[in-house]
């Protein structure tokens, strides 16, 4: 569908005099390229301000390695810029001192909070702990009860408490916390993932309920949880989300698509907080660590760019 | 709304400063454009035609550019085919798509309770069988919208669900049956043909059913949305949009480039995750919405 990104820098760079180095002229028509495929890659507008910018500078300022053409050198730039801003640090998992470390998962409506709890505690038991789940989503139709599902097909520990015919609302939500908390540690169990109701960043009695479940449980790990098809909104929820809650990392779902999960660069610029893990399926193991690599070449709308540069 | 005060202080401040068509302007508000999803593509080739049109028109203040822009957007809205009009012979078979989480099952709810209230009866059919618990959370819908349910139980095959839906339907003389089917990406070509065989399954009950096939989306969606929008309709005839979420922040200006590009109009609009939160699309307050007006 989308013209590789590769094709379209050669043919900027074949139609201007001076081929053979990077020159402001050439240069400015390549970043036109560049700002296209990120933008319909679905990076916000904005950082891709910033980056073009960046890339420029680095480009006309640094004479990188020969072997490569001009159109190489400015994929190696852009590709390290955009690793650069994704980080290299992979999935990495805070403890906490005091089992059991609670874990809160957070997102909007749908992004598929609840099947990553699963696939979570799925990931948790491989690697030899004794994760315990917990809804605390009283709202939408069967949301408990999807957790329940997906906890008894993974063998997993759920807590599922008993609602005493209480209104939904946030002294539910909290007592099903505390409760699931105090149960984890007399289960032996040293994780507890909390799924949460799906919210909107603007909605504030719900990101109020978030905040006190935050100051409530203590949490290690604050998860946003995005899905990978998400465009230029990116940046509003996430930056809600964080400044409200301070989240410690991101889930990008539904990488099994065809979207290229440019939200991944304009979440983790917004927020700082680093991508961990992507979905890639609705099964529960259908669940793996993040590559930055991986997501830039697909950004980039690129093959392995890794490999391609390898000579450089 | 908050986001939409800052996105039309946003607008008028840029607006204010200029007394021309110059580039500066137009290139806002190729930006007001692009970061509600519009697309580049399309965002530049409405900008192009707005520069033509203003400089013919000698056009050269803020608002006034700001009202053609309104206007070009407006005009490719209204240029989509309109929705399908009612089956001649009742039941009308409605059959919602889409993506994982866009809010299939919701919508189905909340339509549902829209036909009861114009007086129309309508039946809800659970041919979602693989997500956890997707029946019985459109159970819940059924019984907040006082309409019957029909369905299998999960793992079950959808398009069974979908013969009993349709022929009890009949039997009751029922005039709508609504069918939610399990969110699938656009990609799983598996997946894909599934919905049609459950097409194939549907006008053997009721010729010509399904008469409207709703592709749900989410307003948050970026660009993914036109092959979304692409590949259902090639395997699933869409006849039209539901656009859900608009009560947040995104726009939802993906929208604009499906029905510039395959005519697709957006039918309802949820704004809400409650039964009432379901309207039909209004073309003039979305485009306003937008443009932060
Ligand atoms: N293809 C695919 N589907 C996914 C992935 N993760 C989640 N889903 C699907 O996305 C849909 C929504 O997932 P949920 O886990 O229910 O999302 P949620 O955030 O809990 O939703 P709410 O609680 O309603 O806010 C379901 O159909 C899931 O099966 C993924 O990585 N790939
Ligand atoms: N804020 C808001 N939330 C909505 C709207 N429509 C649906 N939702 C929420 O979005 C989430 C997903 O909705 P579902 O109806 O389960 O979506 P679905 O398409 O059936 O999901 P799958 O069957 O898993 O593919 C739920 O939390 C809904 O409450 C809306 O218009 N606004
Ligand atoms: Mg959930
Ligand atoms: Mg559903």
């Amino acid at each position: 569908m989308f013209e590789n990104l590769q094709e379209k820098l050669q043919r900027a760079f074949k139609n201007l005099r001076g081929q053979g180095t990077i020159t402001e002229e050439n240069i400015t028509e390549a970043l036109v390229e560049i700002r296209l495929a990120l933008l319909e890659s679905d990076v916000n507008l904005n950082v891709v301000g910033t980056l073009i910018e960046h890339v420029r500078e680095k480009a006309l300022g640094t004479q990188v390695a020969t072997a490569l053409s001009p159109t190489e050198q400015v994929i190696k730039i852009v590709h390290d810029e955009l690793v650069e801003i994704l980080g290299r640090d992979t999935a990495r998992f805070k403890f906490a001192s005091q089992p059991p470390t609670v874990i809160l998962m957070a997102g909007l409506q749908g992004s598929g909070k609840t099947t990553t709890s699963g696939k979570l505690a799925a990931w948790l038991k491989k690697g030899g702990h004794r994760p315990m789940l917990v809804s605390v989503d009283v709202y939408r139709p069967a949301a408990r009860q999807q957790l329940e599902i997906v906890a008894k097909s993974i063998s997993a520990q759920i807590y599922l408490g008993d609602l005493k015919g209480e209104p939904a609302g946030t002294p539910l939500v909290e007592r099903l916390a505390r409760e699931a908390k105090r149960e984890a540690a007399n289960f032996g169990c040293d994780v507890l993932i909390v799924d949460t109701a799906g919210r909107l960043g603007i909605d504030q009695p719900l990101m109020d309920e978030m905040a006190s479940l935050k100051k409530l449980l203590n949490p290690s790990e604050i998860l946003f949880v995005a899905d990978a098809m998400t465009g230029q909104d990116a940046v509003n929820s996430a930056d809600a989300f964080h400044k409200q809650l301070g989240i410690t990392g991101v889930v990008l779902t539904k990488m099994d698509g065809d979207a290229r999960g440019g939200a991944a660069l304009s979440i983790r610029n917004v927020t700082g907080a680093p991508v961990k893990f992507i979905g890639t399926g609705e099964k529960p193991d259908a669940f793996e660590a993040f590559h930055p690599d991986r997501i830039v070449s697909r950004i980039m709308g690129m093959g392995d760019v890794a490999t391609l540069l390898e000579r450089a | 709304t908050r986001t939409r005060e800052s996105l039309n202080s946003g607008i008028d401040s840029v607006l204010a400063l200029t007394r021309e068509v110059d580039t500066a302007t137009l290139d806002e508000l190729e930006a007001v454009l692009i970061t509600s999803d519009i697309g580049v593509d399309t965002a530049q080739e409405i900008i192009a035609t707005l520069r033509q049109r203003a400089l013919r028109e000698g056009i050269d203040g803020g608002p006034e550019l700001k009202r053609l822009l309104k206007l070009e957007l407006l005009k490719i809205l209204n240029s989509v085919r309109s929705p399908v009009a009612r089956a001649a012979t009742p039941p009308e078979v409605i059959m919602m798509v889409g993506v994982n989480g866009t809010g299939k099952t919701t919508t189905s709810g909340k339509l549902a309770a829209l036909f009861r209230a114009q007086h129309r009866t309508a039946l809800l059919c659970a041919a979602d069988t693989f997500r956890a618990a997707a029946i019985e959370q459109l159970e819940v819908w059924a019984q907040r919208s006082g309409v019957d349910i029909v369905k299998t139980k999960q793992g079950g095959d959808p398009s069974a669900a979908l013969y009993d839906a349709l022929n009890a339907g009949k039997a009751r003389k029922v005039d709508v049956v609504i069918i939610d089917t399990a969110g699938r990406l656009h990609t799983k070509s598996g997946l894909m043909t599934e919905l049609d065989k459950m097409r194939r399954t549907a006008a053997k009950v009721i010729p010509d059913a399904p008469h409207q096939t709703f592709l749900v989306m989410d307003a948050t969606t970026g660009q993914n949305g036109m092959q979304q929008a692409r590949l259902f309709t090639e395997a699933a005839q869409v006849t039209g949009i539901v656009l859900t979420k608009l009560d947040g922040t995104a726009k939802g200006g993906i929208v604009i480039a499906i029905a510039r590009e395959l005519g697709l109009p957006v039918v309802y609009c949820g704004i809400g995750e409650k039964m009432e939160d379901l309207i039909a699309f209004d073309a003039d307050a979305f485009v306003d919405s937008l443009l932060g007006d």
